[in-house]
């Protein structure tokens, strides 16, 4: 990864003019329909970081994409499409809220870390049934996992509706000992609801860069990923990848829904649709280009993206829906980079390097 | 027959990337209705050259001349309008249309936005009937033979008006039959005063086809001969520089205990038939056992249930007294099996994946390479450069990717990965396919050297050369079963050739034994 | 090359079409922009109000956009500018709370959350700022700065349920809720007991699409409905309604053999009920959440802030209610009597179906 210092260097010029490209766009949208880009980028850009709130809310935002992110990436890694973060981070979400409101007598030191554990736990279960069916049956792991998405949502509304809670709708707020709030990151931000979930992603961007690139269940994800055949051939089981790569993917997932669930609501209620966290973490994933750093400095921009795009329509006069257009349109020219770097290889085939040469030619 | 008109002069053409020369002052011309042959190792720049000429890349410094004109090649549309076709090695066709209509892609003829298929069909038959290609232009392309499908492609730049026909290593993909077909049409083509360039490493064919060879070794043009009046030994030389041995250089085998013993073996294809048919044999250390026999009898089957890539139906396997039948493919692997597969970049290696990562493909679990699950990348990068230095692997470094590599420096590492871990027996599937005559003398030898070292070797091939050359023993598969196992130094050609027909031990000796005398003075004549 | 790009032409082209979509949506709220940012002081005559929607959005058709165009009413009644009111879209529970709060920094006299799914928000909220007042909408939340409006749905249902008894023709009939919970299960009770009222031998198909805004379930569960003999269907679900009335169109449209019908809810849905030949649908249940916002608001700006209070309102003063819609001269005169009577405290309609 950063051994290759040019592809690094290069992987980071896309995504940089991916997000100037959408920009554009957005700004030649805006002018098409009668309104003032400059007007709408400002309140975007200053209604986040004109304030610590919600630049703490942005972040905040960012933290739980940041672990769906890694959870999409890792099963990509390994040559899966885990359509089922969504799912998987609410399965970690209602669990580790049942676990906090299970225990609440418990110490903080014991209760949060049981609570995260469980939702991560679950998540990593959750997707594990996607992995084991595509290892024994063939079975493709995009259909099960958007098939488990719906059943994670009907089944966290029956544990909500029927087990949770009393009123039906939500449960009570989990106990100060299940908390992640900080009281100092908090004030900091003027009340926001930025947690210490921040830290913990931080921590896990490290560990999963130290996983796959420094480990031997990390090399052999990467291997079966690029090339099942050579890794099957080379004594690595594909069944055990396969699983292990949807298990920790999942993981991944559930505990981005724990920490999405005890740092920003404290609860959960009966949900009308799934997370948007397992979505965005899958754009977040790709603009992130699989790597973790990128992925955690998407999450920001995912993050900065959708808080600021709420300024637009009252500060700036632009609907909600060009705002939601505007953001669509960075994403959109994220996931067409392949224009951008057709172009980027296109003069770089002018200049050449070696590799790319003979690469071609040979045999 | 070629005349003295000149059609291309590719003079003192250069092509650096970076700092590394490609081409290095190379010097080219062609006459017309002539078949010119371009020689080289992997990697010695005929590709970069061809693709220079085609318009893929432009050359830093040197002259391009057609029929006497000074022109620049700037892209392949270019190429074209001069009557320059290239042939890839690679087909870019599409499956699902016809033949007509893969060849008119990009060139659709059109009225009012409808394409006229019909007349599009018609000049395909004419142009097919003039060079006795034979091809159905309305067949689909997915259901016709990959001999035909070249030949789809030789239409290609047919009907593009292509006078100078590049043909890139053209018979790597096809049968004997099909090859003696090609070179018929490719001299049917320059009756027709169309010119051919040949690029390819394999001798015979030279020595077959072609009227001149320009030899390039490591980015220069060395020499251009008349093929009639060069031997191929000296071809060879040339092409490698230095003297090259066809006949591998081996003492008498040595052979002891059995180090794998197949018995009763029966596998089911992938397709569900029983494509290895209750097999028994076994390879004796010290040995080399080769498998002949024709494409699709078994053989990768074979190889795919001893390597454990597969599971047998029926039947032992025993590698150095263990029972390894239907056993993991890393547990064999640890009970010391080395396997070269038959697809290296399918199967053999990671190609996206680096040098030395790929060096340790099979042994980064294992100390020194991690402990406790993690990776120790300085004993890898040592150990893989240890690797590339004894065996040879030509690579800027051991963190280029594996893609990078020319086929031959790909099948070294691979060699390299399996030889050093030391294995009782060594599996090489197809190891010289698409290597030159240098890559494959040094394989050979590397094969031998484990055989000396008391190793045992399964050599499977379609080259019956391969198999002759370097085995000691022969088994011969037909139809799922070994037909035969015979000494390498008490058979020939003809008698292997007949065995692999599927014509039983006995018969087949009398046929080859009237057969043998004449061919005998034959092959000593090459 | 040329096809990648030309499927990109048609997203990008696509993309200008939403776009064009958003326009119409935005000009009845567009322009209402700059001027309201940052605007926290103003005259005593000035009376300024946001609300925050749910996942619905302020279009779907129904429960947000009913309090939209209440607001909108409002402001026009009392002689302000567009710029009085706003609104916030929440297209995630996450944004509930962040949206609140930039409506407080936004500045407003009342702030109302649209929903029971915001009442956690607007505790919260409302908590963090004592000076600010808030409303709440289908929930009650209890604290001085917030006033809550809640409706007697059950009772509208009742009605529906009357109506669709006494319009069944295969004695079939269908409820479609959101997602359930106590404010959904006023529809369902109501409902089923009104049919029950009429015909307790009229089968009745409850499902939940546990959404408010994905119009794709509600088509595939009334085509479920449909199918298996319903010929009515009344749908509480916010924007997954839309679906439902989709899937009835079509049906009538490829020659139903029965003549289906929708029943709306929220707001008069007659418009979404127009095909080719006449109109499906049946009626609407009207749940005034507009009028309830300008009840409360000018309450506020007469009397002072309502705070801490729990407003009802249902049939009697007209905060909920049916419209006649399609329904067939009997099926009318039944539901007028039934309106009647529940007035009157000779019927009393349950808050939650029976076990």
């Amino acid at each position: 990864m950063i051994r290759q210092s040019r592809g690094f260097l290069s992987s980071l010029v896309v995504p940089i003019l991916s997000i100037i490209f959408g920009f554009v766009f957005g700004a030649i949208l805006m002018l098409l329909f009668g309104y003032n880009p400059v007007v709408a980028y400002d309140a975007m850009i200053s209604g986040v970081f004109g304030s610590q709130y919600f630049l703490g809310e942005a972040l905040r935002q960012a933290t739980s994409l940041t672990f769906t992110g890694l959870g999409f990436a890792l099963a990509y890694k390994a040559g899966f499409f885990n359509i089922g973060v969504s799912g998987q981070a609410l399965a970690g979400w209602v669990s580790a809220i049942w676990v906090a409101l299970a225990f609440p007598e418990l110490p903080q030191l014991v209760l949060l870390p049981l609570s995260i554990l469980a939702g991560t736990l679950v998540g990593a279960l959750w997707a594990s049934i996607a992995g084991t069916l595509r290892a024994f049956f063939g079975t493709s792991e995009v259909i099960v996992t958007i098939m488990l998405n719906y059943t994670a949502l009907q089944l966290t509304n029956f544990i909500i509706r029927d087990i949770l809670s009393e009123t039906g709708n939500s449960t009570e707020s989990v106990g100060e000992n299940a908390s992640l709030s900080l009281q100092w990151l908090t004030d900091l931000t003027q009340g926001s609801r930025l947690n210490a979930g921040l830290f913990i992603a931080i921590a896990v961007v490290i560990l999963y860069w130290i996983f796959i690139t420094r480990t031997t269940a990390g090399f052999e994800i990467r291997a079966v990923g690029l090339n099942s055949f050579a890794s099957t051939y080379a004594g690595m089981s594909a069944k055990k990848n396969i699983i292990l790569s949807m298990f920790l993917s999942g993981a991944l997932a559930g505990l981005g829904g724990a920490i999405h669930g005890l740092g920003t609501f404290g609860n959960i209620f009966t949900q009308t649709g799934l997370p948007s966290i397992g979505f965005d973490g899958i754009s977040v994933a790709l603009l992130g280009l699989g790597n973790p750093i990128g992925i955690f400095f998407s999450s920001i921009l995912f993050g900065v993206l959708n808080v600021g795009a709420a300024f637009m329509p009252n500060r700036a006069g632009v609907p909600d829906e060009m705002a939601s257009i505007v953001t669509a349109a960075i994403i959109f020219f994220i996931g067409a980079n392949y224009i951008i770097r057709y172009f980027i290889e296109k003069r770089a085939s002018r200049d050449q390097s070696p590799t790319t040469a003979t690469r071609g030619g040979e045999e | 027959m070629p005349t003295s008109e000149r059609v291309i002069e590719m003079n003192g053409i250069t092509k650096e990337f970076g700092s590394f020369r490609a081409n290095d002052d190379i010097h080219l011309d062609l006459k017309k209705g002539e078949i010119h042959a371009l020689l080289g190792e992997n990697g010695a720049g005929k590709s970069t050259l061809m693709n220079i000429l085609s318009g893929l890349l432009e050359p830093t410094s040197g002259e391009i001349k057609v029929k006497g004109k000074s022109v620049n090649i700037t892209s392949p549309d270019v190429a074209n309008e001069l009557g320059i076709g290239m042939v890839h090695q690679h087909f870019m066709l599409v499956d699902k249309f016809t033949v007509a209509e893969n060849i008119m892609l990009g060139r659709e003829k059109s009225r009012f936005g409808y394409i006229d298929k019909k007349s599009a069909e018609k000049e395909v038959q004419a142009l097919s009937d003039q060079y006795g290609l034979k091809v159905d232009p309305s067949a689909l392309v997915e259901n016709i033979s990959v001999g035909m499908q070249q030949r789809v492609e030789i239409l290609k730049t047919l009907y593009r008006g292509a006078d100078l026909l590049i043909f890139d290593e053209p018979t790597g993909v096809l049968t004997p039959q099909e090859i003696e077909e090609l070179i018929g049409i490719m001299h049917k083509m320059v009756n027709e005063d169309k010119s051919i360039i040949l690029i390819t490493h394999k001798l015979d064919e030279i020595k077959q086809v072609a009227n001149r060879c320009t030899v390039i070794r490591r980015g220069k043009s060395i020499d251009t001969v008349d093929v009639s009046k060069t031997s191929q030994q000296e071809l060879a030389d040339m092409m490698v520089g230095r003297s090259v041995s066809f006949k591998v250089d081996k003492k008498p085998a040595t052979p002891k205990e059995a180090v794998l013993k197949v018995e009763d073996l029966t596998v089911k294809s992938n397709r569900g038939f029983d494509a290895v048919k209750g097999i028994s044999f076994e390879v004796k250390a010290g040995e080399v056992l080769g498998i002949a026999g024709v494409d699709g009898n078994g053989q990768s089957e074979l190889i795919q249930a001893i390597t454990g890539l597969t599971k047998s139906s029926n039947g032992s396997i025993h590698l150095d007294g263990n029972n390894i039948t239907n056993k993991k493919p890393r547990k064999i692997t640890e009970t010391g099996l080395g396997h070269i597969p038959e697809d290296r970049q399918k199967y053999g290696l990671i190609l996206p994946m680096t040098l030395e990562e790929n060096i340790a493909l099979q042994t980064y679990y294992q100390k020194p390479f991690s402990s406790h699950g993690f990776l120790n990348y300085k004993e890898i990068k040592q150990h893989a450069k240890r690797l590339i230095e004894e065996f040879d692997v030509r690579t800027p470094s051991e963190e280029h990717s594996a893609a990078s590599l020319s086929g031959g420096n790909q099948q070294k590492a691979i060699i390299a990965r399996e030889v050093d871990r030391d294995p009782a027996l060594l599996i090489a599937a197809q190891p010289t396919r698409g290597l030159d005559v240098g890559a494959i003398e040094y394989i050979h030898s590397r094969l031998i050297e484990m055989r000396d070292n008391g190793k045992g070797v399964l050599l499977m091939s379609y080259e019956l050369d391969e198999v002759m050359n370097v085995s000691d023993r022969i088994a011969v598969m037909y139809d799922g079963k070994i037909i035969a196992i015979v000494n390498a130094n008490e058979t020939n050609e003809s008698e292997l050739g007949l065995l692999m027909a599927g014509v039983p031990l006995k018969e087949a000796k009398e046929k080859a034994d009237s057969k043998g005398k004449e061919k005998e003075t034959i092959d000593s004549s090459i | 090359m040329t096809k990648k790009l030309r499927n990109l032409f048609a997203i990008g082209t696509s993309a200008l079409l939403l776009a064009a979509c958003g326009q119409d949506a935005g000009d009845s709220t567009g322009g209402s922009g700059e001027s309201a940012g940052g605007d926290t002081e103003e005259t005593t005559d000035e009376f300024s109000l946001g609300m925050v929607t749910d996942e619905g959005g302020v279009d779907d058709r129904s429960f947000n956009q009913s309090a939209w165009e209440g607001m909108q009413a409002w402001a026009e009644e009392a002689g302000f500018s567009d710029d009085a009111v706003n609104y916030y879209q929440s297209d995630d529970p996450s944004q509930f709370v962040q949206n609140l709060n930039t409506a407080v920094q936004d500045g407003y006299d009342i702030i109302y959350g649209v929903g029971f799914q915001l009442a956690d928000a607007v505790t919260d909220v409302a908590s963090q700022n004592p000076d600010q007042h808030f409303g709440i909408v289908d929930a009650v939340v209890e604290a001085d700065n917030v006033v809550s409006l809640n409706f007697e749905d059950n009772q509208a249902a009742y009605l529906a349920g009357v109506a669709a008894a006494n319009t069944t023709q295969t004695d079939k009939v269908g409820f479609i809720g959101g997602v359930a919970g106590p404010v959904i299960d006023k529809f369902e009770a109501g409902f089923v007991e009104g049919v029950e009222s009429v015909d307790p031998n009229i089968e009745i198909d409850i499902q939940y699409a546990e959404s408010f805004s994905d119009a794709a379930i509600g088509q595939q569960i009334a085509a479920g409905m449909y199918s298996s003999g319903a010929d009515i269907i009344y749908h509480a679900s916010g924007a997954v309604g839309n679906g439902v009335f989709t899937e009835a169109t079509n049906r009538m449209e490829s020659g139903s053999e029965n003549q289906l019908w929708v029943i709306g809810v929220d707001r008069d849905q007659a418009e979404l009920g127009e095909w080719e030949e006449g109109n499906l649908t049946l009626t609407s249940t009207l749940k005034q959440v507009g009028t309830a916002i300008q009840l409360a608001t000018e309450r506020a700006r007469e009397e002072g802030f309502p705070g801490g209070e729990n407003i009802i309102y249902g049939l009697e003063d007209d905060g909920v209610g049916i419209t006649e819609g399609n329904m067939p001269e009997e099926a009318w005169t039944a539901v007028e009597e039934a309106r009647q009577a529940i007035i009157d405290g000779e019927i009393e309609v349950p808050v939650a179906p029976a076990e």
